[in-house]
């Protein structure tokens, strides 16, 4: 069987596309971090879905990344998104922020930018005013770490 | 330390019941507590640990903040506006310094 050059490019990129997402499969956790979200959620395993964290895929400098988190929620009096809890696995405290919205705050959603010391999952919790709890994971790559120095 | 100063871009204008954007940034070294001086004796940690935004007297959104946030602590995130009246902004420093900000918006 013989390739066409378009063929060869197209399984070359798919495979390349393969490799970037593997390693977001295994999420290890470190210990610290599972217990911060543990405290955060009050021993509840969170849901996937619904909280979504933007990051770079590759932030050069590891002092300034920026980072933002959105909820989906219709934010109400009765129906809103109460904190989402950051956290970067790689850090030497695990703790970056936690947000806290209100109804007020019309839309759950937040951007900062924060420190990262190596490469690293970041990863969001966000808790409902019902209890019920989201996450999500990020993998950033550091060029330049930002602790310490 | 130079006094910190804080940076607020809230729109002027804004039509009933509107989500509208809020960007604050404020001057401070967050200092985290993990970096040595020059002697190698670590320099203490002194970070705004707390960023607050309300209306009119009531919470539109908090955030407590760890070392890991960048120097010069930058937030975006929502309000809805229902009527005119003024956001405070309130940073609270490790040495319990406050700093504050005033912003008017119009409802049309």
């Amino acid at each position: 069987m013989t390739f066409t050059r378009r063929q060869v490019f197209g399984l070359t990129a798919g495979a390349a596309a393969f490799v970037a997402v593997a390693p977001r499969i295994s999420f290890a956790a470190t210990d610290d971090t599972e217990a911060a979200i543990k405290a955060f959620t009050g021993g509840a395993e969170p849901a996937t879905g619904t909280v979504t964290l933007d990051t770079p895929e590759i932030a050069e400098n590891g002092n300034t990344v920026p980072v933002g988190v959105s909820v989906e929620s219709p934010m109400t009096a009765d129906n809103y998104v109460e904190s989402v809890l950051i956290l970067a696995e790689g850090n030497p405290s695990p703790a970056v922020a936690t947000f806290h919205f209100t109804a007020m705050s019309g839309a759950a959603e937040a951007k900062t930018r924060i420190r990262l010391a190596k490469t690293q999952n970041v990863i969001a919790v966000a808790k409902m005013n019902d209890g019920s709890t989201f996450i999500d994971r990020k993998e950033v790559k550091v060029t330049i770490g930002g602790c310490g120095g | 330390m130079a006094n910190p100063k804080p940076r607020v871009k809230v729109p002027k204008k804004a039509s009933k019941g509107e989500v509208i954007t809020i960007k604050t940034l404020i001057s401070h070294p967050m200092e985290s507590g993990q970096r040595k001086d020059k002697e190698g004796n670590l320099v203490p940690r002194q970070i705004i640990n707390t960023f607050k935004c309300e209306f009119d007297g009531q919470l539109v959104f908090e955030c407590d903040m760890d070392p890991a946030v960048s120097a010069n602590p930058y937030m975006e995130f929502n309000a809805k506006v229902e009527n005119s009246g003024t956001f405070k902004f309130t940073w609270v420093d490790d040495d319990g310094s406050i700093y504050e900000s005033e912003n008017k918006i119009t409802v049309e």
